[in-house]
């Protein structure tokens, strides 16, 4: 097929996917009732928010966007954006760009699908970064691998650990070969980090694929996931089409990748600010 | 040339492999297999050669030549394999302070249940990381196809050269046409809006250099050998630390904007 041997097509089998789960997961709150995706349980929104956007029922972890993650992770009042005045532009003027970004700022009220900046957790001063499923299914183009490197040369210069969020269907194809770099560029950024003695825990969520699951996603000192996110290099429909068969059930789940070794653990969002907070204390570096 | 002429010209049948500018360029070339973790990759090929006399670590992504060939090298789509082998024999490289050279040409990094399974993420990604401190240079040349991170986990370089009609992109004009589009028919466009060709990459600084292409290859490995050699020769010159320095900010720089 045309498809053969294209690491990138994954991520748009997943935004196709996810389309109509993204235009209602903004009016939420806005609504009365959600159904839960998993077990079609029928959701109060105000409930379903209070419960950290997981349903009561079967655990189902929603997606949420990044402001909705910072107040769930960060302790109150502690987060200061950096770079948030960044912005994307359409440098290869890419047929029909400047409407999907316009709509995306639309979905996610974001300007980019990173929000960058400081803040505590547990007390722990930490360096973030937090991908926002609903610009653009948070792909990588220049202003994402921009803010993610500056926050890791933040972070390196001020010795303070970095905590991620990834959502990403991968490189963003509007921004061509410059969205590749992008990977290259993170991951050099990371890995001065890292060489300084610095922690970095990357927190994977539903989903993380493509180009940046194959850079900053799997460079983690420490790599937890949420339950059932999808986490893979390439997208579902891609495998099928090239191995001719139906994939099993579960396969590029966070569940499949501990059992294969490619993370540390699954950790639920009730949890994972304490755990965080562990972490970060464990780590705690001496003067 | 229009550029999907390009993407055809770069995947052409009877366009010299890997291998062929391994044996054309080097003297001495020994190969090495296996990344000692699982397997031996086939779909890329590393060793060891001379370079007018100067020892380098060699490693190319081999599509293969006939059909037998090319269904034992995954037409040069690696699996996770391919990349822990690489990765490997550059340490190797470090160690022994061997200038790496590397020639891409693939369609991209395998999509399948193996690979996915044994972290086709993970081995492309601890590349880019490994690649950027590497303490030895590093060139990357791309002969055929430069397909997205299966490329770009063997060009993480201190100067990345193309050849002529060659390409690099983020995903291939079919790829993209299919999933922005849902049209097969605009690989064209796709192709075009890309901006995938030498020319596009060196303007965008991307790459350092386009190898201009003459009808006989022989032509090409000459000069290759002498513009390989002068760089690998001025890079091996300077301290570690501004090496290290340059790579970074080679890649720094890409997409910065104002602000």
């Amino acid at each position: 097929m045309l498809e053969k041997g294209l690491f990138k097509k994954p991520n748009n089998p997943l935004e196709i996917h996810e389309k109509a789960v993204d235009a209602q997961q903004p009016s939420i709150p806005e609504e009365m009732c959600v159904s839960c995706p998993s077990c079609k349980e029928t959701l109060f929104a105000n409930e379903l928010e209070e419960n950290l956007s997981v349903c009561h029922r079967c655990g189902h972890h929603f997606r949420v966007g990044a402001r909705q993650r910072i107040g769930i992770m960060l302790d109150p009042d502690t987060f200061t954006e950096f770079y948030g005045h960044m912005s994307s532009t359409n440098i290869l003027r890419f047929p029909e760009y400047e409407k999907k970004l316009q709509k995306a700022a639309d979905a996610s009220g974001e300007k980019e699908a990173v929000v960058c900046g400081t803040g505590r957790i547990g007390g722990f001063s930490v360096a973030v970064f937090v991908m926002d499923h609903l610009f653009m299914m948070g792909s990588m183009g220049t202003v994402v691998g921009e803010k993610i490197t500056r926050i890791f040369e933040y972070a390196t210069e001020h010795s303070l650990p970095v905590v991620g969020f990834t959502v990403s269907g991968g490189a963003r194809m509007q921004e061509g070969i410059l969205s590749l770099m992008q990977m290259a560029k993170t991951s050099a950024a990371v890995k001065r980090h890292s060489d300084a003695g610095n922690l970095y825990i990357t927190v994977i969520t539903d989903p993380t694929s493509g180009g940046v699951t194959a850079s900053f996603a799997m460079e983690g000192d420490v790599i937890v996931s949420e339950p059932k996110a999808f986490i893979g290099f390439a997208g579902p429909v891609v495998i099928e089409q090239t191995m001719r068969q139906k994939l099993p059930e579960g396969f590029q789940r966070a569940e499949l990748l501990l059992e294969k070794g490619f993370v540390d653990d699954i950790v639920k969002r009730k949890d994972l600010k304490a755990y965080l907070a562990r972490l970060l204390d464990l780590h705690r570096r001496r003067a | 040339m229009e550029a999907y002429e390009r993407v055809l010209t770069a995947r052409a049948k009877g366009r010299p492999s890997g291998l062929s500018f391994i044996t054309n360029i080097f003297e001495d070339f020994v190969e090495f297999h296996g990344d000692r973790r699982f397997a031996d990759d086939k779909a890329i090929v590393a060793g060891i050669a001379r370079l007018c006399g100067m020892p380098v670590t060699v490693i190319a992504h081999e599509k293969g030549s006939d059909t037998q060939d090319k269904v034992e090298r995954n037409f040069g789509s690696a699996h996770p394999e391919g990349y822990r082998k690489a990765l490997r024999q550059m340490k190797l490289a470090e160690k022994f302070r061997r200038p790496v050279v590397c020639f891409i040409d693939t369609s991209g990094a395998f999509p399948g249940i193996g690979a996915e399974e044994r972290g086709q993420a993970q081995a492309i990604a601890e590349n880019l990381m490994e690649m950027m401190t590497l303490k030895t240079p590093i060139l990357a040349v791309l002969i055929g196809e430069g397909g997205s991170g299966g490329a770009l986990a063997l060009a993480v370089a201190d100067e990345v050269w193309m050849l002529q009609n060659t390409i690099y992109s983020v995903i291939s004009p079919e790829g993209c046409a299919s999933i922005l589009w849902k049209d097969a028919s605009r690989v064209k466009e796709a192709a075009e809006s890309l901006r995938l060709t030498a020319e596009d990459l060196l303007e965008f600084g991307v790459i350092e250099r386009i190898i201009k292409e003459p009808e006989d290859f022989s032509e090409i490995y000459v000069r290759l050998r002498e513009q390989i050699y002068e760089t690998v020769s001025k890079h091996r010159a300077l301290p570690v630390e501004t090496l290290l320095d340059n790579r970074y900010k080679r890649f720094r720089k890409l997409g910065v904007r104002e602000a």
